[in-house]
């Protein structure tokens, strides 16, 4: 009995302990007073390798899985493909004619910055937040290949995140649908400026909201959305989706919708980051 | 010691299969709470003490890698932890329903809290949405696994229960 009593009266203490020690450290990193860094690094170099192999592993097994499934597709989808081969080899000829225009004009315009030229390094996801209510991820490269917080990531060819953190061979991923992460974002046509928010609840259905869409001219579903010159942490022109539903506001100046992204995050694996800061990028 | 090694290692392998595999088994995009129920399950068997610290480190993991306030996490699971070592004393050999009961508690709490300290507190005020979108989801799919994972973690228990009673010989744990 004696010795029960002593140790519940320990459990209590140590819980007390225990919450002192976690309410500094939340009170601290909120004040940014703690560094945080060194012991994520330290982590980090444990886990990662851990988190790289299983990977790895996965990855490879998804691979057979789906190799095998798609046998059967392939016969069909080649006889297709070798079609749109013809109608491509057409289509490009014509193209190399605009391209050739299109640089004349981009140089009279001096928008030869578009994205496609930034300097980029490819990374692997390898794991994801393992709760349900936040969506960021971890890729496996960090400052040791150049990596910096800010950068944008990109994949298919379109807008995935923001780097949050950096730790030396690893970095943590913000990813645009997750609940707290807001994009200033413009349409593609008209360059009106909305900004484009993750939601928790349309996720499952893969879509972004935007806001506050001002704008007189009519933006008709299917625009594209891309960010927006005035973001301070976003590169201009970056694709983000497509306008897949637009309702006015109540106060009739301002509209808002969803946007479909271009990008799979469901089945996110392999990102580029973009090696070019907003605040230090440009003339 | 034993002990010690034993559950690092298990905490360490939730974590791992949870940012890792378990992102390939998403049901209706939701992932299980893994590290819940080790908590969860720890406090229940072995009660406070080791609720509390299989808690706390747990939470610390995802702190290390994903929160943003640190220490965040691991105060919730630790507190989780702890409550659940209150019913150590109600945990019979492998009686499962407690164990069930607890967990989907447990779940519940958890993202309830996780709701009103993390999205209330940012005017996210669609309660049901994310109660039908995420909380019920991660429940029913934490609790699924946790019925196969139960006894898993029972036998682990009990063989190191067996071991330290071996060294100790102590009678009291022969039931």
């Amino acid at each position: 009995m004696n010795k029960k009593k002593k140790f519940q009266l320990k459990s209590k203490h140590l819980l007390f302990i225990m919450t002192f020690l976690c309410l500094s450290g939340i009170l601290g990193s909120a004040a940014d007073k703690m560094p945080v860094t060194p012991i994520r690094e330290a982590a980090g170099f444990v886990i990662i390798p851990f988190q790289n192999g299983i990977n790895q592993i996965g990855a490879y097994l998804t691979d057979c899985l789906t190799g095998f499934q798609n046998v059967k597709k392939l016969s069909a989808e080649k006889e297709e493909l070798e079609q749109k081969v013809t109608d491509l080899t057409e289509e490009n000829n014509q193209l190399v004619q605009e391209q050739q225009e299109l640089q004349r004009l981009q140089e009279l315009y001096q928008l030869d910055q578009s994205y496609s030229e930034y300097e980029k390094v490819a990374a692997q996801v390898i794991s994801k937040d393992p709760g349900n209510w936040y969506d960021t991820f971890v890729i496996n490269k960090g400052s040791n290949d150049g990596i910096q917080k800010d950068m944008n990531v990109i994949a298919d060819g379109g807008l995935v995140g923001l780097v949050e953190e950096v730790s030396s061979n690893s970095a943590t991923v913000r990813s645009i649908i997750d609940d707290s992460s807001s994009v200033s974002a413009m349409t593609a046509s008209t360059s009106d400026t909305c900004i484009v928010s993750g939601d928790l609840r349309l996720i499952s259905d893969g879509k972004l909201a935007f806001s506050q869409l001002n704008t007189t001219d009519t933006v008709a579903e299917g625009e594209k959305i891309v960010t927006s010159n005035i973001s301070d942490k976003y590169l201009r022109g970056i694709l983000i989706g497509y306008v897949s539903e637009i309702t006015e506001d109540s106060n009739h100046l301002t509209k808002k919708g969803y946007i479909i992204p271009v990008v799979d995050f469901q089945h996110i694996q392999e990102v580029l980051v973009i090696k070019e800061l907003k605040q230090q990028g440009g003339e | 010691m034993r002990r010690k090694i034993t559950l690092a290692f298990l905490i360490l392998a939730a974590f791992l299969l949870q940012t890792t595999v378990f992102q390939y088994f998403q049901i209706a995009s939701v992932t299980p709470n893994l590290l819940l129920i080790l908590t969860s399950a720890f406090g229940l068997m072995r009660g406070k003490k080791e609720g509390l610290m299989v808690g706390f480190f747990s939470g610390l993991m995802i702190d290390l890698f994903y929160g943003s306030l640190f220490g965040f996490y691991a105060l919730l699971y630790m507190y989780i932890g702890y409550l659940n070592g209150f019913f150590c004393k109600v945990f019979y050999d492998d009686d499962i329903k407690v164990h069930i009961v607890l967990v989907a508690a447990s779940d519940l709490v958890y993202s309830l809290l996780m709701y009103v300290l993390q999205f209330l507190l940012r005017v996210r005020l669609h309660f049901f949405d994310y109660l039908a979108h995420i909380i019920l989801p991660e429940m029913v799919y934490t609790v699924v696994l946790s019925i196969l994972l139960y006894r898993l973690l029972f036998i682990i228990n009990r063989k190191l229960t067996e071991n330290e009673m071996e060294g100790q010989q102590s009678p009291w744990l022969r039931r």
